[in-house]
């Protein structure tokens, strides 16, 4: 994570290399639909999807040779995706958990 | 701030026009013609075009407020009608939020401001910052088209379902005009993140930064990061409205209380949009006029930071009664009690600024002392509201009325007011008149208290807001608030006049009339279109001020200026 | 101001490097703005998700996957491909970049058009939220579960607002390509190349998260 004032040149083979996990992961996620999991199911595709967009955001997107600002700012726009939706569902989860009399 | 000695302005070469011998040395002058205003990137003219632009919707915000405040002088609905009260009340929300008070400081002062005060030459994207004004101005005449072609009456909060299914106003062209406006203040927010972390001069470390710069920048991190949802929120507003998505439609399955989520989530943000460079404002004052150095800067900086992050996580106290979980009404309760602390601790520490400086009360302290009054005072309701049996009480009263006027017009109209006086001189090169100035700003903070203390009281007694018509009991207190509107709009009127008539008569002012620190000081007023004649290198830390020194020189300069 | 000053540095930077940073940065701070805007529609989806899991879980099966696998598949190697016009520009190759940025772009197109072809399908499925969207004719059961027009619904918001961003990205990448063509980018100055590359592998995150949402909804029973 140091200041580069010299682009850094991703060699092509890793570009490959991501491609070809990325493509494995996109079938392995199809196929897992498929397995009767329950409830797990979203949390593996998701675990899956934020696999993908990881390898894309540190190699494609060349953040794994930036500097730390831009590793702050990828990442604040996750924590704040994810303050929007913990918030939100801390009120829908416990929208029951009080009995209002007489409903 | 000690900069490069032999770049002070007086110094600088004059540069005279080959074909008509005019001086052009400023940014003012430096070239002319509607073609280099309206297609300028420099951020100094862009915060003139800001400057006026807002300023209209101001006064057609106040406009409205005057017909609100008209109406509410007797019990009867008698001078408008109960539809049109409603438009009235919303086009006043809707203006002055999105159209006056979220732009107000960031892009005008903080427009011209933050580059001078970094060492830059220009914004990081002056061609971005351009187009942030004219995405305001396309934002803005669309709003007006709506308003023009017959209004909005939902609010300026547009709750479903009413907004969605029920209103027979110009929702879907009004929510798209705010809707374009959003994307102005997201690329101003983006611009002053970017231009704030890559174009500070040498020199100038995170700490040395004056405090505009750190709570413009929270104000940017909110920007960014809470428009975007308010923009997608409308979106989904007009798809329901116009296409019956289903999404916040209980007839199909969707929950209206999912919107106020998504609003709040910027909404509640949108509240520090405001208050958070008007602090950075007061910052700036209180130093220069106390003569010294800000009590616990480090404190107040990351008291910036700290309510723009907690900022966000407040959002369901507007939702109290709303059918939200009580569970998750307690956590929004309590992060709004600590939301509170970073904003005692600024006024706690410009108080601690205040003891024992060499205060002098000119027209910028006035409105800082005023801002750091009435911005307690809403501050200490505030507490009253994110109180969940209290807010029971208040929820939708003229309480809450009163409450956030005191923020947003007591603490931020007050500090911008401050700030375009202080900075007056920098902007244009001259001064307004002081005498008149003290007097509007005194004005303007009886006039406040008058028309906003007893909508506090009247909300206490339970009148509900958004109604044109109330029981006779209540008259009296509407009478006194609608008395001192009238009061504070004659000290809105009386800057107005006197700023213009300062561009012409106003006293030549010279490169630092305060004899204030901070690099935008040390450059001529007003300043060349590039700022500085060479990059500025900081060597110290933000407000060298010393009242003991100060005071005698400061006396002597003031003495001079009388006999003037 | 500074000597060192080229026709490639705007007058407000210092150098390149400044320039460079200061792009990339703005950028990434407009792709988290992008972040929260999609954000809004991912919460709508998980809040209605949550409580209708049945109502989704059948709407969902009515969504062609081998479609979506697809455009997944197109997607990504777009983004390989675009990853690789950047390297191309990074080594001052002009005629390579020309090439990649094209393939991006017919992968791109090719994308939107899968996309038109589903959509054309969901309209004649009447499966288009409002007054003709009508279920029952695909599925007996769709009478007991009135509410599976929200998911279409989201559907078509998410991935409408998908296809709107790819068409943003493939007017940049027209405006690369004649750019690149003008040879207005070299070794010492690519920065535009990598800034749009950085949008266009935003875009195709956006998906990342789509296609699992919307098509593969448990697809077991
Ligand atoms: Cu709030």
């Amino acid at each position: 994570m140091i200041e580069h004032s010299e682009p850094h040149i991703v060699p092509k083979k890793t570009y490959y290399i991501v491609f070809a996990t990325l493509m494995i992961l996109l079938f392995v996620t199809v196929a897992m639909a498929f397995v009767p999991l329950g409830p797990f199911n979203i949390y593996v595709a998701m675990a899956i999807a934020i696999t993908k967009a990881v390898l894309v955001v540190l190699y494609f997107m060349h953040v794994r040779y930036s500097n730390r600002l831009i590793w702050v700012a990828a990442g604040a726009g996750f924590v704040w995706l994810v303050i929007l939706l913990a918030f939100t569902l801390a009120d829908y989860s416990s929208r029951g958990w009080i009995k209002v009399p007489g409903k | 701030m000690e900069m490069d000695r032999t770049v002070v302005a007086e110094e600088r070469p004059t540069i005279i026009d080959t074909v008509t011998g005019a001086i052009r040395e400023n940014y003012l002058n430096a070239n002319y013609g509607l073609k280099s205003w309206f297609l300028t990137v420099d951020h100094k003219r862009i915060a003139i075009l800001y400057l006026i632009s807002i300023t209209l919707f101001f006064f057609l915000g106040g406009s409205f407020a005057v017909m609100i405040r008209l109406e509410l002088i007797t019990p009867q609905g008698d001078l408008v009608q109960a539809e049109t009260y409603n438009k009235l009340f919303t086009m006043h929300g809707i203006v002055m939020v999105f159209f006056f008070l979220i732009p107000s400081i960031p892009a005008v002062l903080g427009n011209f401001l933050v580059p001078i005060m970094i060492g830059a030459r220009d914004m990081a994207f002056p061609r971005l910052n351009l187009a942030s004004w004219y995405i305001y101005v396309v934002g803005g005449l669309f709003t007006l088209g709506a308003m023009i072609a017959g209004g909005i009456d939902t609010g300026w909060t547009f709750y479903t379902p009413y907004s969605t299914s029920f209103s027979n106003t110009y929702v879907i062209a009004t929510g798209l005009g705010i809707f374009v406006v959003g994307f102005s203040s997201i690329l101003t927010g983006l611009n002053f993140i970017v231009t704030i972390h890559k174009m500070r001069a040498p020199g100038l470390t995170w700490f040395r930064l004056p405090l505009f710069i750190w709570s413009n920048y929270a104000t940017s991190i909110i920007m960014v990061l809470g428009t975007p949802v308010i923009a997608v929120t409308i979106l989904l507003v007009a798809l329901e409205r116009g296409l019956h998505i289903g999404i916040f439609d209980p007839a199909l399955g969707g929950d209206p209380i999912l919107f106020q989520h998504l609003f709040w989530f910027y909404s509640h943000p949108a509240v520090y949009i405001m208050i958070l460079p008007a602090m950075g404002v007061i910052s700036e004052l209180v130093a220069c006029f106390s003569r010294r150095r800000v009590f616990g800067y480090k404190f107040v900086a990351f008291a910036s930071l700290g309510i723009a992050v907690i900022g966000f996580l407040v959002w369901g106290h507007h939702m109290f009664v709303s059918g939200q979980s009580s569970y998750a009404g307690m956590i929004f309760s309590f992060l709004s009690f600590i939301v509170a602390i970073p904003s005692a601790i600024k006024v706690f520490n410009w108080t601690a600024t205040m003891y024992k400086g060499s205060i002098s009360y000119d027209t910028p302290m006035l409105y800082v002392m005023g801002f750091i009054g009435l911005f307690t005072i809403g501050g200490l309701t505030g507490l009253f509201l994110a109180c969940l049996g209290v807010d029971i009480h208040v929820h939708d009263t003229y309480f809450i009325v009163a409450h956030f006027h005191y923020i947003m017009v007591g603490g931020t109209i007050m500090a911008y007011l401050g700030g375009i006086h202080f900075w007056w001189p920098k902007i244009t090169g001259r001064m307004y008149p002081e005498g008149w100035g003290k007097f509007s700003a005194l004005l303007i903070f009886v006039g406040f208290n008058l028309t906003f203390f007893p909508q506090f009281l009247l909300g206490y007694l339970g009148m509900p807001r958004r109604y044109y018509a109330y029981p006779q009991e209540f008259q009296v207190l509407n009478v006194m608030s609608s008395a001192g509107a009238s009061v504070l709009g004659v000290g809105y009127l009386l800057p107005l006049v006197y700023f213009l008539w300062s561009l012409r008569y106003g006293r030549i002012a010279g490169s630092n009339p305060w004899k204030a620190t901070g690099l935008e000081w040390q450059t001529s007023s007003p300043p060349p279109t590039e700022n500085f004649l060479a990059t500025p290198v900081v060597t110290e830390e933000p407000y060298q001020y010393s009242p003991e020194e100060t005071e005698a020189e400061y006396a002597m300069t003031k003495k001079e200026n009388v006999n003037v | 101001m500074s000597e060192t000053h080229s026709s490639l540095v705007a007058h407000q930077f210092d150098d390149g490097v400044q320039q460079k940073q200061a792009t990339t940065l703005g950028m990434w701070v407009f792709l988290i703005t992008e972040i929260m805007f999609f954000g809004g529609l991912i919460l709508a989806y998980t809040v209605y998700r949550i409580k209708y899991p049945e109502e989704f879980h059948h709407a969902s099966k009515h969504l062609d996957y081998v479609m979506g696998t697809v455009n997944t598949c197109i997607l990504l190697c777009s983004s390989l491909t675009m990853a690789f016009a950047v390297h191309a520009a990074q080594e001052g190759k002009r005629k390579l970049t020309m090439i990649f940025i094209v393939v991006t772009m017919v992968l791109g197109a090719a994308f939107l058009g899968v996309k038109g072809w589903e959509y054309y399908t969901k309209y004649t499925d009447h499966l288009i939220p409002g007054p003709n969207y009508d279920l029952n004719h695909l599925w007996e059961g769709a009478g007991l579960l009135p509410k599976t027009q929200l998911f279409f619904s989201l559907y078509f918001a998410m991935t409408g607002l998908h296809a709107f961003h790819m068409l943003i990205g493939l007017g940049l990448m027209t405006w690369l390509f004649v750019k690149t063509k003008r040879g207005r980018f070299s070794k010492e100055y690519f920065n535009p190349v990598e800034v749009c590359g950085l949008y266009w592998h935003f875009v195709d995150i956006v998906w990342i998260f789509l296609f699992p949402l919307l098509y593969l909804v448990d697809r077991s029973h």
